[in-house]
Protein backbone atom coordinates (compact mmCIF):
# COMPACT_ATOMS: atom_id res chain seq x y z
CA UNK A 1 0.00 0.00 0.00
CA UNK A 2 3.19 2.60 0.82
CA UNK A 3 4.29 1.21 -1.94
CA UNK A 4 1.86 2.33 -3.99
CA UNK A 5 2.83 6.01 -3.71
CA UNK A 6 5.12 7.25 -6.88
CA UNK A 7 4.89 11.03 -6.26
CA UNK A 8 9.02 11.43 -6.20
CA UNK A 9 9.98 8.42 -7.29
CA UNK A 10 12.17 7.80 -10.25
CA UNK A 11 11.71 5.91 -12.75
CA UNK A 12 15.41 4.13 -14.23
CA UNK A 13 15.88 5.30 -17.93
CA UNK A 14 18.58 6.27 -19.91
CA UNK A 15 16.06 9.35 -22.46
CA UNK A 16 17.05 12.68 -23.91
CA UNK A 17 14.80 13.99 -20.77
CA UNK A 18 16.55 11.40 -18.54
CA UNK A 19 20.12 13.28 -19.22
CA UNK A 20 19.54 16.90 -18.90
CA UNK A 21 21.17 19.20 -16.51
CA UNK A 22 18.95 18.83 -13.84
CA UNK A 23 19.30 22.50 -13.17
CA UNK A 24 17.73 22.67 -15.93
CA UNK A 25 15.10 20.38 -15.57
CA UNK A 26 14.29 21.99 -11.96
CA UNK A 27 14.01 25.57 -13.75
CA UNK A 28 11.58 23.67 -16.41
CA UNK A 29 9.90 22.39 -13.81
CA UNK A 30 9.55 26.48 -12.16
CA UNK A 31 8.55 27.76 -15.14
CA UNK A 32 6.03 24.96 -16.16
CA UNK A 33 4.12 25.33 -12.94
CA UNK A 34 4.02 29.25 -13.25
CA UNK A 35 3.07 29.45 -16.17
CA UNK A 36 0.07 26.91 -15.44
CA UNK A 37 -0.89 29.74 -13.32
CA UNK A 38 -0.44 32.55 -15.93
CA UNK A 39 -2.82 30.37 -18.71
CA UNK A 40 -6.90 31.79 -18.75
CA UNK A 41 -8.11 29.87 -20.64
CA UNK A 42 -8.16 26.12 -22.68
CA UNK A 43 -6.05 26.62 -25.49
CA UNK A 44 -3.48 27.45 -23.38
CA UNK A 45 -4.01 24.31 -21.21
CA UNK A 46 -4.08 22.21 -24.66
CA UNK A 47 -0.61 24.18 -25.43
CA UNK A 48 0.59 23.41 -21.93
CA UNK A 49 -0.89 19.34 -22.13
CA UNK A 50 0.46 18.94 -25.44
CA UNK A 51 4.06 20.00 -24.25
CA UNK A 52 3.97 17.69 -21.06
CA UNK A 53 2.39 14.96 -23.62
CA UNK A 54 5.80 15.44 -25.94
CA UNK A 55 8.19 15.43 -22.69
CA UNK A 56 6.63 12.35 -21.61
CA UNK A 57 6.74 10.51 -25.09
CA UNK A 58 10.49 11.65 -25.27
CA UNK A 59 11.30 10.53 -21.36
CA UNK A 60 9.59 6.75 -22.11
CA UNK A 61 8.49 6.58 -19.03
CA UNK A 62 5.25 4.55 -19.21
CA UNK A 63 2.20 6.60 -19.09
CA UNK A 64 0.33 4.05 -16.54
CA UNK A 65 3.41 4.30 -14.19
CA UNK A 66 2.31 8.24 -14.21
CA UNK A 67 -0.99 7.96 -13.83
CA UNK A 68 -0.62 5.92 -10.97
CA UNK A 69 1.11 9.25 -9.31
CA UNK A 70 -2.14 10.76 -9.61
CA UNK A 71 -4.19 8.25 -7.68
CA UNK A 72 -2.54 9.32 -4.89
CA UNK A 73 -3.93 12.79 -4.87
CA UNK A 74 -6.93 11.71 -6.45
CA UNK A 75 -8.93 12.27 -3.40
CA UNK A 76 -7.86 15.98 -3.80
CA UNK A 77 -8.48 16.71 -7.38
CA UNK A 78 -12.29 15.09 -7.28
CA UNK A 79 -12.67 17.21 -3.74
CA UNK A 80 -11.22 20.57 -5.81
CA UNK A 81 -13.44 19.58 -8.93
CA UNK A 82 -16.67 19.21 -6.70
CA UNK A 83 -16.31 22.23 -4.75
CA UNK A 84 -15.79 24.26 -7.73
CA UNK A 85 -18.79 22.95 -9.33
CA UNK A 86 -21.46 23.72 -6.93
CA UNK A 87 -19.33 27.06 -5.27
CA UNK A 88 -19.06 29.44 -8.20
CA UNK A 89 -22.31 31.61 -8.80
CA UNK A 90 -23.64 32.04 -12.69
CA UNK A 91 -26.29 30.80 -14.74
CA UNK A 92 -28.24 27.89 -14.02
CA UNK A 93 -27.43 24.82 -15.83
CA UNK A 94 -29.07 22.04 -13.56
CA UNK A 95 -29.61 20.88 -10.22
CA UNK A 96 -28.56 18.25 -8.00
CA UNK A 97 -31.30 17.99 -4.76
CA UNK A 98 -30.38 21.74 -3.09
CA UNK A 99 -27.33 21.95 -5.36
CA UNK A 100 -26.58 23.96 -8.20
CA UNK A 101 -24.33 23.63 -11.42
CA UNK A 102 -23.89 27.01 -12.82
CA UNK A 103 -22.38 27.03 -16.26
CA UNK A 104 -19.55 29.19 -15.06
CA UNK A 105 -18.92 26.91 -12.10
CA UNK A 106 -18.43 23.64 -14.23
CA UNK A 107 -16.18 25.42 -16.57
CA UNK A 108 -14.15 26.48 -13.23
CA UNK A 109 -14.25 22.89 -12.16
CA UNK A 110 -12.64 21.74 -15.34
CA UNK A 111 -10.54 24.45 -15.86
CA UNK A 112 -8.88 23.21 -11.96
CA UNK A 113 -8.91 20.02 -12.36
CA UNK A 114 -6.93 20.54 -15.62
CA UNK A 115 -4.59 22.72 -13.76
CA UNK A 116 -4.04 20.57 -10.98
CA UNK A 117 -3.30 17.48 -13.32
CA UNK A 118 -1.14 18.87 -15.38
CA UNK A 119 0.46 20.86 -12.02
CA UNK A 120 0.88 17.39 -10.73
CA UNK A 121 2.55 15.34 -13.83
CA UNK A 122 4.42 18.15 -14.73
CA UNK A 123 6.26 18.29 -11.74
CA UNK A 124 6.31 14.19 -10.94
CA UNK A 125 8.20 13.94 -14.44
CA UNK A 126 11.01 16.37 -12.98
CA UNK A 127 11.73 13.30 -10.00
CA UNK A 128 10.92 10.78 -12.14
CA UNK A 129 13.45 11.28 -14.90
CA UNK A 130 15.85 12.72 -12.06
CA UNK A 131 18.05 10.50 -9.52
CA UNK A 132 17.62 12.25 -6.37
CA UNK A 133 21.06 12.79 -6.21
CA UNK A 134 21.38 14.58 -9.47
CA UNK A 135 18.25 16.62 -8.48
CA UNK A 136 20.01 17.68 -5.25
CA UNK A 137 23.34 18.28 -6.75
CA UNK A 138 21.04 20.55 -9.28
CA UNK A 139 19.55 22.27 -6.19
CA UNK A 140 22.81 22.89 -4.47
CA UNK A 141 24.45 24.30 -7.55
CA UNK A 142 21.03 26.60 -8.38
CA UNK A 143 21.17 28.13 -4.66
CA UNK A 144 25.01 28.38 -4.84
CA UNK A 145 24.63 32.24 -5.46
CA UNK A 146 22.44 32.67 -2.52
CA UNK A 147 25.49 31.38 -0.71
CA UNK A 148 26.65 35.10 -0.05
CA UNK A 149 23.40 35.81 2.23
CA UNK A 150 24.75 33.10 4.31
CA UNK A 151 22.14 30.38 3.02
CA UNK A 152 24.38 26.83 3.66
CA UNK A 153 23.61 25.62 -0.01
CA UNK A 154 25.90 22.45 0.75
CA UNK A 155 24.32 21.67 3.69
CA UNK A 156 20.61 22.29 2.88
CA UNK A 157 21.55 19.85 -0.72
CA UNK A 158 22.89 17.17 1.90
CA UNK A 159 19.86 16.81 4.28
CA UNK A 160 17.85 16.80 1.41
CA UNK A 161 20.07 14.08 -0.17
CA UNK A 162 20.41 12.20 3.01
CA UNK A 163 15.94 12.53 3.83
CA UNK A 164 15.53 11.27 0.28
CA UNK A 165 17.94 8.31 0.83
CA UNK A 166 16.21 7.35 3.56
CA UNK A 167 12.63 7.52 3.04
CA UNK A 168 12.75 4.03 1.74
CA UNK A 169 15.11 2.67 4.27
CA UNK A 170 12.59 3.58 6.76
CA UNK A 171 9.30 2.72 4.82
CA UNK A 172 11.18 -1.22 4.86
CA UNK A 173 12.02 -0.49 8.56
CA UNK A 174 8.22 -0.22 9.28
CA UNK A 175 7.10 -2.65 7.22
CA UNK A 176 9.35 -5.22 8.99
CA UNK A 177 8.57 -3.87 12.46
CA UNK A 178 4.85 -4.14 11.73
CA UNK A 179 5.24 -7.88 10.33
CA UNK A 180 7.20 -8.45 13.46
CA UNK A 181 4.58 -7.47 16.07
CA UNK A 182 1.56 -8.86 14.04
CA UNK A 183 3.33 -11.96 14.05
CA UNK A 184 3.60 -11.57 18.11
CA UNK A 185 -0.86 -11.20 17.57
CA UNK A 186 -0.23 -7.62 17.44
CA UNK A 187 -3.53 -5.94 15.42
CA UNK A 188 -3.29 -2.27 13.62
CA UNK A 189 -6.45 -2.39 11.87
CA UNK A 190 -9.65 -2.76 14.58
CA UNK A 191 -10.50 -0.99 17.68
CA UNK A 192 -11.47 2.66 18.91
CA UNK A 193 -9.17 5.71 17.60
CA UNK A 194 -7.65 5.57 21.09
CA UNK A 195 -7.20 2.04 20.79
CA UNK A 196 -5.64 2.07 17.23
CA UNK A 197 -2.97 4.86 18.22
CA UNK A 198 -2.08 2.74 21.23
CA UNK A 199 -1.77 0.03 18.97
CA UNK A 200 1.18 2.00 17.49
CA UNK A 201 3.02 2.16 20.26
CA UNK A 202 5.29 -1.17 19.31
CA UNK A 203 5.79 -0.15 15.85
CA UNK A 204 6.88 3.59 16.62
CA UNK A 205 9.07 3.31 19.58
CA UNK A 206 11.50 0.49 17.64
CA UNK A 207 10.98 2.75 14.61
CA UNK A 208 12.46 5.82 16.34
CA UNK A 209 15.05 3.75 17.92
CA UNK A 210 16.41 2.51 14.48
CA UNK A 211 16.12 5.80 13.21
CA UNK A 212 18.56 6.96 15.75
CA UNK A 213 21.01 3.97 15.12
CA UNK A 214 21.21 4.44 10.99
CA UNK A 215 21.46 8.38 11.74
CA UNK A 216 24.81 7.52 14.19
CA UNK A 217 25.47 4.91 11.89
CA UNK A 218 25.65 7.56 9.01
CA UNK A 219 27.34 10.23 10.51
CA UNK A 220 29.88 7.69 11.91
CA UNK A 221 30.53 6.83 8.22
CA UNK A 222 30.84 10.11 6.85
CA UNK A 223 33.34 11.44 9.49
CA UNK A 224 35.16 8.13 9.13
CA UNK A 225 35.42 9.50 5.52
CA UNK A 226 36.77 12.92 6.02
CA UNK A 227 33.07 14.72 5.57
CA UNK A 228 33.46 18.21 6.41
CA UNK A 229 31.12 20.08 5.06
CA UNK A 230 30.61 21.66 1.59
CA UNK A 231 34.20 23.56 1.72
CA UNK A 232 36.16 23.01 -0.94
CA UNK A 233 34.31 19.36 -2.14
CA UNK A 234 34.54 18.42 -5.03
CA UNK A 235 32.44 16.21 -7.03
CA UNK A 236 32.51 12.72 -9.07
CA UNK A 237 30.02 13.97 -11.49
CA UNK A 238 30.47 17.69 -12.40
CA UNK A 239 27.25 19.46 -14.15
CA UNK A 240 27.41 20.92 -17.43
CA UNK A 241 25.53 22.80 -19.46
CA UNK A 242 25.41 21.23 -22.90
CA UNK A 243 24.22 21.87 -26.52
CA UNK A 244 21.19 19.64 -25.64
CA UNK A 245 20.43 21.43 -22.78
CA UNK A 246 20.58 24.65 -24.49
CA UNK A 247 18.42 23.26 -27.39
CA UNK A 248 15.78 22.51 -24.29
CA UNK A 249 16.43 25.55 -22.99
CA UNK A 250 15.21 27.32 -26.11
CA UNK A 251 12.33 24.70 -26.59
CA UNK A 252 11.52 26.14 -23.50
CA UNK A 253 11.37 29.29 -24.23
CA UNK A 254 9.44 28.71 -27.26
CA UNK A 255 6.69 27.68 -25.60
CA UNK A 256 6.66 30.21 -22.61
CA UNK A 257 6.26 33.08 -25.86
CA UNK A 258 3.75 30.50 -27.63
CA UNK A 259 2.00 31.11 -23.75
CA UNK A 260 2.48 34.13 -23.68
CA UNK A 261 1.08 35.50 -27.82
CA UNK A 262 -1.83 33.06 -26.95
CA UNK A 263 -2.57 35.15 -23.85
CA UNK A 264 -2.37 38.99 -25.55
CA UNK A 265 -4.18 37.64 -28.34
CA UNK A 266 -6.39 35.85 -26.92
CA UNK A 267 -9.51 37.95 -27.94
CA UNK A 268 -8.60 38.00 -31.59
CA UNK A 269 -8.42 34.05 -31.47
CA UNK A 270 -11.85 33.73 -30.07
CA UNK A 271 -12.88 36.37 -32.86
CA UNK A 272 -11.04 34.28 -35.25
CA UNK A 273 -12.38 30.94 -33.87
CA UNK A 274 -16.03 32.38 -34.08
CA UNK A 275 -16.30 33.36 -37.70
CA UNK A 276 -15.37 29.54 -38.88
CA UNK B 1 1.20 -30.21 12.66
CA UNK B 2 2.27 -30.52 8.80
CA UNK B 3 2.62 -27.55 6.50
CA UNK B 4 2.68 -27.89 2.71
CA UNK B 5 3.35 -25.62 0.34
CA UNK B 6 2.25 -25.86 -3.43
CA UNK B 7 3.74 -24.25 -6.34
CA UNK B 8 4.42 -20.99 -4.91
CA UNK B 9 4.99 -17.57 -7.06
CA UNK B 10 5.23 -14.34 -5.24
CA UNK B 11 6.13 -11.05 -7.37
CA UNK B 12 7.98 -8.01 -5.83
CA UNK B 13 6.82 -4.69 -7.29
CA UNK B 14 4.68 -5.68 -9.90
CA UNK B 15 4.46 -3.68 -12.58
CA UNK B 16 7.33 -1.55 -11.68
CA UNK B 17 11.00 -1.19 -13.29
CA UNK B 18 11.88 -2.72 -9.71
CA UNK B 19 9.61 -5.78 -10.73
CA UNK B 20 11.39 -9.22 -9.02
CA UNK B 21 10.38 -12.92 -9.20
CA UNK B 22 11.51 -13.95 -5.21
CA UNK B 23 9.35 -17.02 -5.49
CA UNK B 24 9.13 -18.82 -8.54
CA UNK B 25 7.21 -22.55 -8.36
CA UNK B 26 8.15 -23.00 -4.46
CA UNK B 27 6.62 -26.16 -3.87
CA UNK B 28 7.89 -27.90 -0.47
CA UNK B 29 5.70 -30.61 2.43
CA UNK B 30 7.33 -30.78 6.07
CA UNK B 31 6.05 -33.40 8.78
CA UNK B 32 5.30 -33.41 12.86
CA UNK B 33 8.34 -32.60 14.55
CA UNK B 34 10.89 -31.81 12.31
CA UNK B 35 13.48 -29.34 12.31
CA UNK B 36 14.32 -28.09 8.83
CA UNK B 37 17.12 -26.55 7.94
CA UNK B 38 16.31 -23.66 5.13
CA UNK B 39 19.95 -22.82 3.32
CA UNK B 40 20.72 -19.88 0.03
CA UNK B 41 22.38 -17.03 -0.89
CA UNK B 42 20.84 -13.74 -0.06
CA UNK B 43 17.89 -12.80 -2.11
CA UNK B 44 17.07 -16.36 -2.98
CA UNK B 45 13.75 -15.71 -1.60
CA UNK B 46 13.98 -17.69 2.21
CA UNK B 47 12.38 -15.00 3.93
CA UNK B 48 10.60 -14.51 1.21
CA UNK B 49 9.53 -18.47 1.55
CA UNK B 50 8.50 -18.42 5.56
CA UNK B 51 6.15 -15.04 5.49
CA UNK B 52 3.91 -17.25 3.77
CA UNK B 53 4.08 -19.49 5.96
CA UNK B 54 1.91 -17.26 8.68
CA UNK B 55 -0.25 -15.48 6.19
CA UNK B 56 1.94 -12.14 6.23
CA UNK B 57 2.61 -12.23 2.80
CA UNK B 58 -0.28 -13.29 0.01
CA UNK B 59 1.25 -15.59 -2.91
CA UNK B 60 0.88 -14.08 -6.32
CA UNK B 61 -0.43 -17.60 -7.54
CA UNK B 62 0.04 -21.37 -5.42
CA UNK B 63 -1.05 -22.01 -2.21
CA UNK B 64 -0.22 -23.11 1.57
CA UNK B 65 -1.78 -25.86 3.97
CA UNK B 66 -1.44 -25.67 7.55
CA UNK B 67 -2.46 -29.08 9.25
CA UNK B 68 -4.38 -29.77 5.94
CA UNK B 69 -6.60 -26.40 5.99
CA UNK B 70 -5.87 -23.56 2.95
CA UNK B 71 -4.55 -20.47 4.42
CA UNK B 72 -3.84 -19.15 0.80
CA UNK B 73 -7.82 -19.17 0.61
CA UNK B 74 -9.45 -16.09 0.36
CA UNK B 75 -10.91 -15.04 3.48
CA UNK B 76 -9.19 -17.42 5.13
CA UNK B 77 -8.67 -16.94 9.22
CA UNK B 78 -4.83 -15.70 9.90
CA UNK B 79 -5.68 -14.05 13.71
CA UNK B 80 -5.99 -17.44 14.88
CA UNK B 81 -3.15 -19.23 12.35
CA UNK B 82 -0.56 -16.38 13.96
CA UNK B 83 -1.00 -17.41 16.95
CA UNK B 84 0.05 -20.94 16.28
CA UNK B 85 3.42 -20.03 13.71
CA UNK B 86 6.03 -17.87 15.94
CA UNK B 87 7.62 -16.07 13.30
CA UNK B 88 11.15 -14.75 14.08
CA UNK B 89 12.46 -11.91 12.34
CA UNK B 90 16.11 -11.27 11.49
CA UNK B 91 18.02 -9.15 13.88
CA UNK B 92 14.67 -8.91 16.11
CA UNK B 93 16.34 -7.04 18.73
CA UNK B 94 14.93 -4.17 16.93
CA UNK B 95 11.58 -5.06 17.44
CA UNK B 96 11.72 -4.47 21.80
CA UNK B 97 9.75 -1.84 22.30
CA UNK B 98 8.65 -2.01 25.89
CA UNK B 99 10.21 -0.72 29.63
CA UNK B 100 10.90 -3.80 31.08
CA UNK B 101 11.73 -7.47 29.29
CA UNK B 102 9.19 -8.79 31.36
CA UNK B 103 6.28 -6.23 29.54
CA UNK B 104 8.04 -7.01 26.18
CA UNK B 105 7.86 -10.78 26.37
CA UNK B 106 4.34 -10.54 28.08
CA UNK B 107 3.16 -8.27 24.80
CA UNK B 108 2.25 -11.87 22.83
CA UNK B 109 0.21 -13.47 25.28
CA UNK B 110 -1.22 -10.50 26.62
CA UNK B 111 -2.47 -9.70 22.75
CA UNK B 112 -3.99 -13.47 23.00
CA UNK B 113 -6.15 -11.75 26.06
CA UNK B 114 -4.57 -14.23 28.53
CA UNK B 115 -4.87 -14.25 31.97
CA UNK B 116 -2.59 -12.64 33.99
CA UNK B 117 -1.46 -15.61 35.70
CA UNK B 118 -1.60 -17.70 32.59
CA UNK B 119 0.48 -14.55 31.27
CA UNK B 120 2.75 -14.33 34.21
CA UNK B 121 3.72 -18.45 33.66
CA UNK B 122 3.90 -18.38 30.04
CA UNK B 123 6.47 -15.28 30.90
CA UNK B 124 8.84 -17.40 32.95
CA UNK B 125 8.55 -20.60 31.24
CA UNK B 126 9.62 -18.35 27.81
CA UNK B 127 12.27 -16.59 29.46
CA UNK B 128 13.79 -20.01 30.97
CA UNK B 129 13.68 -21.63 27.44
CA UNK B 130 15.40 -18.71 26.07
CA UNK B 131 18.10 -19.06 28.57
CA UNK B 132 17.57 -15.53 30.23
CA UNK B 133 17.49 -15.52 34.04
CA UNK B 134 13.95 -14.21 35.04
CA UNK B 135 15.46 -12.62 38.80
CA UNK B 136 18.07 -10.90 37.04
CA UNK B 137 16.61 -9.74 33.79
CA UNK B 138 12.56 -9.74 33.90
CA UNK B 139 12.41 -5.94 35.44
CA UNK B 140 15.40 -4.85 33.00
CA UNK B 141 14.86 -2.41 30.27
CA UNK B 142 15.33 -4.34 27.17
CA UNK B 143 17.63 -1.78 25.76
CA UNK B 144 20.45 -1.77 28.80
CA UNK B 145 20.65 -5.68 28.04
CA UNK B 146 23.89 -7.32 26.10
CA UNK B 147 23.54 -7.80 22.24
CA UNK B 148 22.95 -11.61 22.88
CA UNK B 149 20.35 -11.17 25.65
CA UNK B 150 18.27 -8.16 23.65
CA UNK B 151 18.36 -11.50 21.09
CA UNK B 152 17.08 -14.14 23.58
CA UNK B 153 14.92 -11.39 25.14
CA UNK B 154 13.26 -10.94 21.46
CA UNK B 155 13.28 -14.96 20.72
CA UNK B 156 11.43 -15.46 24.36
CA UNK B 157 8.66 -12.93 22.88
CA UNK B 158 8.11 -15.24 20.25
CA UNK B 159 8.18 -18.21 22.31
CA UNK B 160 5.77 -16.84 24.86
CA UNK B 161 2.85 -17.32 22.22
CA UNK B 162 3.34 -21.06 22.57
CA UNK B 163 3.91 -21.44 18.95
CA UNK B 164 3.23 -25.04 17.52
CA UNK B 165 5.40 -24.10 14.36
CA UNK B 166 8.78 -21.53 15.01
CA UNK B 167 10.01 -20.09 12.02
CA UNK B 168 13.43 -18.52 13.24
CA UNK B 169 15.51 -16.03 10.36
CA UNK B 170 19.01 -16.16 10.67
CA UNK B 171 18.68 -16.08 14.73
CA UNK B 172 22.73 -16.46 15.69
CA UNK B 173 23.42 -13.49 12.48
CA UNK B 174 26.32 -11.04 14.27
CA UNK B 175 26.24 -12.45 17.65
CA UNK B 176 28.84 -13.19 19.98
CA UNK B 177 30.23 -17.23 19.66
CA UNK B 178 28.96 -18.04 23.00
CA UNK B 179 25.59 -16.29 21.98
CA UNK B 180 25.33 -18.51 18.99
CA UNK B 181 26.14 -21.69 20.83
CA UNK B 182 23.56 -20.38 23.77
CA UNK B 183 21.10 -20.18 21.10
CA UNK B 184 21.64 -23.71 18.96
CA UNK B 185 21.34 -25.71 22.34
CA UNK B 186 17.89 -23.82 23.13
CA UNK B 187 16.37 -24.85 19.77
CA UNK B 188 17.78 -28.67 20.02
CA UNK B 189 15.80 -28.22 24.02
CA UNK B 190 12.55 -26.72 22.56
CA UNK B 191 12.65 -29.70 19.91
CA UNK B 192 12.96 -32.07 22.17
CA UNK B 193 11.00 -31.45 25.11
CA UNK B 194 7.74 -29.24 22.99
CA UNK B 195 7.93 -31.83 19.57
CA UNK B 196 7.17 -28.96 17.71
CA UNK B 197 8.30 -27.81 14.18
CA UNK B 198 11.05 -25.92 13.14
CA UNK B 199 11.93 -24.11 10.77
CA UNK B 200 15.99 -22.42 11.04
CA UNK B 201 16.68 -20.44 8.17
CA UNK B 202 20.88 -19.86 8.38
CA UNK B 203 24.17 -19.68 6.39
CA UNK B 204 25.64 -21.63 8.46
CA UNK B 205 26.36 -24.93 7.52
CA UNK B 206 27.68 -26.21 10.28
CA UNK B 207 24.47 -25.44 12.88
CA UNK B 208 22.63 -27.21 9.47
CA UNK B 209 24.39 -30.66 9.94
CA UNK B 210 24.47 -30.65 13.43
CA UNK B 211 20.50 -29.70 13.78
CA UNK B 212 18.56 -30.25 11.21
CA UNK B 213 16.47 -33.39 9.60
CA UNK B 214 16.03 -32.13 6.03
CA UNK B 215 17.67 -28.95 4.64
CA UNK B 216 15.97 -27.03 1.95
CA UNK B 217 18.75 -25.18 -0.55
CA UNK B 218 17.41 -22.36 -2.41
CA UNK B 219 18.58 -20.13 -5.56
CA UNK B 220 16.67 -17.59 -7.37
CA UNK B 221 13.36 -18.24 -5.94
CA UNK B 222 13.55 -22.05 -6.29
CA UNK B 223 14.04 -24.64 -4.20
CA UNK B 224 17.36 -26.51 -6.21
CA UNK B 225 18.60 -29.13 -3.45
CA UNK B 226 16.10 -31.07 -0.69
CA UNK B 227 16.70 -33.83 1.45
CA UNK B 228 18.69 -35.12 4.89
CA UNK B 229 22.14 -33.21 5.36
CA UNK B 230 24.02 -36.24 4.54
CA UNK B 231 22.30 -36.04 0.95
CA UNK B 232 22.19 -32.39 0.29
CA UNK B 233 26.00 -31.81 1.23
CA UNK B 234 27.09 -34.67 -1.02
CA UNK B 235 26.66 -32.40 -3.71
CA UNK B 236 29.41 -29.95 -2.66
CA UNK B 237 29.99 -28.92 -5.78
CA UNK B 238 26.79 -27.53 -6.73
CA UNK B 239 26.18 -25.76 -3.30
CA UNK B 240 29.77 -23.82 -4.07
CA UNK B 241 28.05 -23.00 -7.59
CA UNK B 242 25.37 -21.43 -5.56
CA UNK B 243 27.75 -19.43 -3.50
CA UNK B 244 27.14 -21.40 -0.01
CA UNK B 245 29.36 -24.10 1.23
CA UNK B 246 29.94 -27.31 3.11
CA UNK B 247 30.09 -27.74 6.97
CA UNK B 248 34.16 -27.43 7.76
CA UNK B 249 34.44 -30.98 8.38
CA UNK B 250 32.87 -32.61 5.04
CA UNK B 251 34.60 -30.02 3.67
CA UNK B 252 38.12 -31.55 4.89
CA UNK B 253 37.12 -34.84 4.62
CA UNK B 254 36.41 -34.21 0.74
CA UNK B 255 39.83 -32.46 0.42
CA UNK B 256 41.50 -36.20 2.17
CA UNK B 257 39.14 -38.30 -0.76
CA UNK B 258 40.52 -35.60 -3.65
CA UNK B 259 44.03 -36.76 -1.98
CA UNK B 260 43.34 -40.55 -2.24
CA UNK B 261 42.21 -41.22 1.41
CA UNK B 262 39.66 -43.92 1.06
CA UNK B 263 37.31 -42.40 3.86
CA UNK B 264 34.16 -44.25 4.66
CA UNK B 265 30.37 -42.60 5.15
CA UNK B 266 29.86 -39.15 5.11
CA UNK B 267 30.69 -37.33 8.53
CA UNK B 268 29.56 -34.08 9.03
CA UNK B 269 30.09 -33.03 12.00
CA UNK B 270 33.68 -32.51 13.80
CA UNK B 271 33.33 -35.65 16.28
CA UNK B 272 32.05 -37.59 13.19
CA UNK B 273 35.11 -36.60 11.04
CA UNK B 274 37.02 -37.87 13.88
CA UNK B 275 35.50 -41.37 14.10
CA UNK B 276 35.56 -41.75 10.03
CA UNK B 277 39.49 -40.45 10.04
CA UNK B 278 40.16 -42.89 13.05
CA UNK B 279 38.42 -45.60 11.19
CA UNK B 280 40.53 -44.70 7.99
CA UNK B 281 44.15 -44.71 9.74
CA UNK B 282 43.22 -48.06 11.43
CA UNK B 283 42.01 -50.24 8.40
CA UNK B 284 45.63 -48.63 6.28
CA UNK B 285 47.34 -49.94 9.12
CA UNK B 286 45.55 -53.00 9.47
CA UNK B 287 46.57 -53.82 5.36
CA UNK B 288 50.00 -53.03 4.67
Amino acid sequence: MIRDITIGQYYPGDSWVHRLDPRLKIVAALVFIVTLFVIRDFIGYAMAALALAVTIAISRVPLGFMLRGLKAIFVIIVFTFTLNMFMTDGETLFDIGPLTVTREGLYNALFMGTRLVLLIMGSSLLTLTTKPIRLTDGMESLMKPFGALGLPSHELAMMMTIALRFIPTLLEETDKIMKAQSARGADFESGSVIRRARNLVPILVPLFISAFRIAQELAMAMEARCYRGGEGRTRLHELRFRARDAAAAALGALFIALVALERVFADTIYGFLHII
Amino acid sequence: MSIRVEDLVYVYGEGTPYETRALDGVSMEIEDGELIGLAGHTGSGKSTLVQHLNGILRPKSGRVFVDGSEITARGAKLTGLRRRIGLLFQYPEYQLFEETVYKDVAFGPSNLGLSEAETDQRVREAMFLAGLDFESAAQRSPFELSGGQKRKAAIAGVLAMRPDILILDEPTAGLDPKSQSDILRMLGNIRKSRGIIIILISHNMDDMARLADRIFVMEKGRIELSGPPEDVFSRGAELRGMGLGLPEAAGMIDMMRDRGAEIEGRPLTLDAAELAIDRYLRSKRARP
